[in-house]
């Protein structure tokens, strides 16, 4: 067993990521969204949703360190974010593995990455556990280009939680999959998430997504024209998930409060988040 | 199905080298002497072969014609069962002078490595030093190695370093283009990765973007050892000294066109060979997404 302990050190409720006024702007006079501020919990799981181009995933970015915002702050652990970080683990939407190496491999650049001195056997230990959390043991000496989409995103997936991050970004992970692989990954996704009590930052376009995984659901709505003058993108809403934690996509519909919320969601993509 | 098919290609090839020599052999069959020729006083004789031309029966069609395949093959056979002998300077065994033209090409192309690929990989990361490099580049590329040739003979004056330079000057553009652009087109995501790992430089430009530029930075090198193994010849025949460039050209003054055939021939199978080796490399560092 590795000596780092497979959980990464939680303490429920205490604040892990704050998010101060952040803004991105291309065009100064019209910035893509302003003033974006939410905090994330330890051990908290939120989603993010909204059309596209309302800067989801910059805000995702800025948050991973690969991207910077015009405006305001975030910090996590009361630190601010500057720039990349192995505390922030990231599932890209295009997988992002590399394809030279076998799913092993792939794996194991990360643990090295993070545990530099780490002997051979411990990193490879390390590898196989996450590589079997996710159910990929029989192809683990494989490459990408011979693993379904699906597979793939699971590597993706195990890469970031093999890393053991304080906390999970995922950039709309399950965007390029079909619906039947997507639903298993989602289960898959929630019982390790459950099972490490990961704080995971998520974006998606899925509503019934957001709220089979997510504790809160973040609304954002673009950047519009209107009578008074332009308005930036925003967080229009936090929703809380009223639903039970342990909850599974068969069951979800039936559980009371699914059909209001999934109502409250909708509508809003419907009707506030965009402009007419 | 695809076997078959490259039994039909094999035999096809050897059908096209049968009708090939047919047609050779044909093409400089002796023309027997004509009957009528008059008898020559040994004067005449004696003019004749200060003319340069044999007078004997026979020997006027044999003297200035082609050689036939048969004595291709002979030739080939004498040079192939004794490739190592070493007369002189003017008479070297054809395995010495091969080596001598690959040492040349191998310590040239070598050092055209040294400094396309480092040079490549930073001019590939910095679109600055792209841009500044450019014009340079551009320029120098299309010119002819052999018309470095004075300039490398007056500067540093030795002709066998002068031929690894002028295999140098022509190995190095392919191939620091390749690496720029591979490089520079290693995808944004896998880049993306390695920063969220905090990965340093140096591991980065080794695990990262050396593997996802490697197929490209090996086409360039492929495509830098043909243009080598073109210049190696004519280089060495400017040269001189040793070299399968300079027994062409030897030959040539010699009038053993047998020989040069023969050259000709072990120059296209060598390249043939070489220009394998590299497309197995690529093989090799080739990845499918």
């Amino acid at each position: 067993m590795p000596p780092t302990p497979p959980v990464p050190p939680t303490d429920p409720g205490a604040t892990l990521l704050r998010v101060e006024g952040l803004a991105k702007a291309y065009v100064p006079a019209k910035p893509v969204f302003a003033d974006v501020s939410f905090t994330m919990q330890r051990g908290e799981f939120v989603c993010i949703i909204g059309h596209s181009g309302c800067g989801k995933t910059t805000i995702l970015n800025v948050l991973a360190g690969l991207d910077t915002a015009t405006g305001g702050h975030a910090f996590m652990d009361g630190r601010e974010i500057v720039g990349p970080s192995l505390t922030r683990g990231v599932v890209f939407q295009s997988h992002a593995l590399m394809p030279w190496l076998t799913v092993r491999k792939n794996i194991a650049f990360a643990v090295e990455s993070r545990w530099p001195d780490w002997s051979r056997k411990q990193v490879d230990e390390q590898v196989v556990r996450f590589v079997e959390l996710v159910g990929l043991g029989a192809a683990i000496d494989k490459k990408p280009s011979q693993l379904s989409g699906g597979m793939k995103q699971r590597v993706g997936i195990a890469r970031a939680f093999a890393i053991q991050p304080r906390m999970l970004l995922l950039d709309e992970p399950f965007g390029a999959l079909d619906a039947l692989t997507r639903g298993t990954i989602q289960d898959e996704l929630m019982r390790i998430v459950r099972q490490t009590q990961q704080t995971v930052f998520m974006i998606t376009h899925d509503v019934d997504e957001a709220i089979l995984l997510a504790d809160r659901i973040l609304l954002m709505r673009n950047g519009s024209e209107t009578s008074s003058g332009y308005l930036p993108g925003n967080i229009a809403e936090s929703v809380a998930n009223p639903l039970p934690r342990e909850r599974t996509r068969a069951g979800l519909h039936h559980l009371d409060g699914y059909y209001a919320l999934r109502n409250h969601i909708v509508d809003f993509l419907v009707t506030r988040a965009k402009a007419t | 199905m695809r076997r078959s098919l490259n039994l039909k290609a094999a035999l096809l090839s050897l059908l096209l080298l049968a009708v090939f020599l047919g047609i050779w052999q044909v093409a400089t069959m002796t023309t027997a002497p004509v009957a009528a020729q008059p008898t020559l006083t040994p004067e005449q004789i004696e003019y004749q072969k200060m003319l340069g031309k044999n007078p004997e029966p026979g020997g006027q069609a044999k003297a200035s014609g082609f050689p036939t395949p048969a004595e291709m093959g002979a030739t080939a056979w004498r040079q192939l069962s004794n490739p190592f002998y070493d007369n002189g300077p003017n008479d070297k065994g054809i395995a010495i002078q091969l080596a001598w033209s690959l040492g040349r090409v191998g310590l040239g192309f070598l050092l055209a490595c040294l400094v396309a690929v480092p040079l490549g990989f930073v001019i590939g990361m910095s679109p600055l030093l792209h841009k500044a490099f450019d014009p340079f580049i551009q320029v120098l590329k299309p010119i002819s190695p052999l018309a470095w040739m004075p300039l490398a003979l007056y500067t540093i004056k030795d002709s066998s370093t002068s031929g690894i330079f002028v295999i140098f000057i022509c190995s190095v553009w392919p191939m620091l283009l390749n690496t720029a652009f591979g490089v520079a087109s290693v995808k944004r995501e896998w880049l993306a990765v390695a920063s969220t790992l905090e990965v340093k430089p140096l591991r980065r430009a080794f695990r990262v973007i050396l593997p996802a530029a490697a197929p490209t930075i090996l086409t360039g090198m492929r495509i830098s050892m043909g243009i080598a193994w073109l210049v190696i010849v004519a280089a060495e025949m400017l040269v001189g000294g040793t070299g399968i460039g300079y027994f062409v050209w030897n030959e040539w003054n010699n009038l053993s066109l047998t020989n040069v055939i023969f050259a000709i021939l072990l120059i296209g199978v060598v390249g043939m060979l070489l220009d394998l080796a590299f497309a197995g490399l690529q093989r090799k560092v080739t990845y499918v997404e």
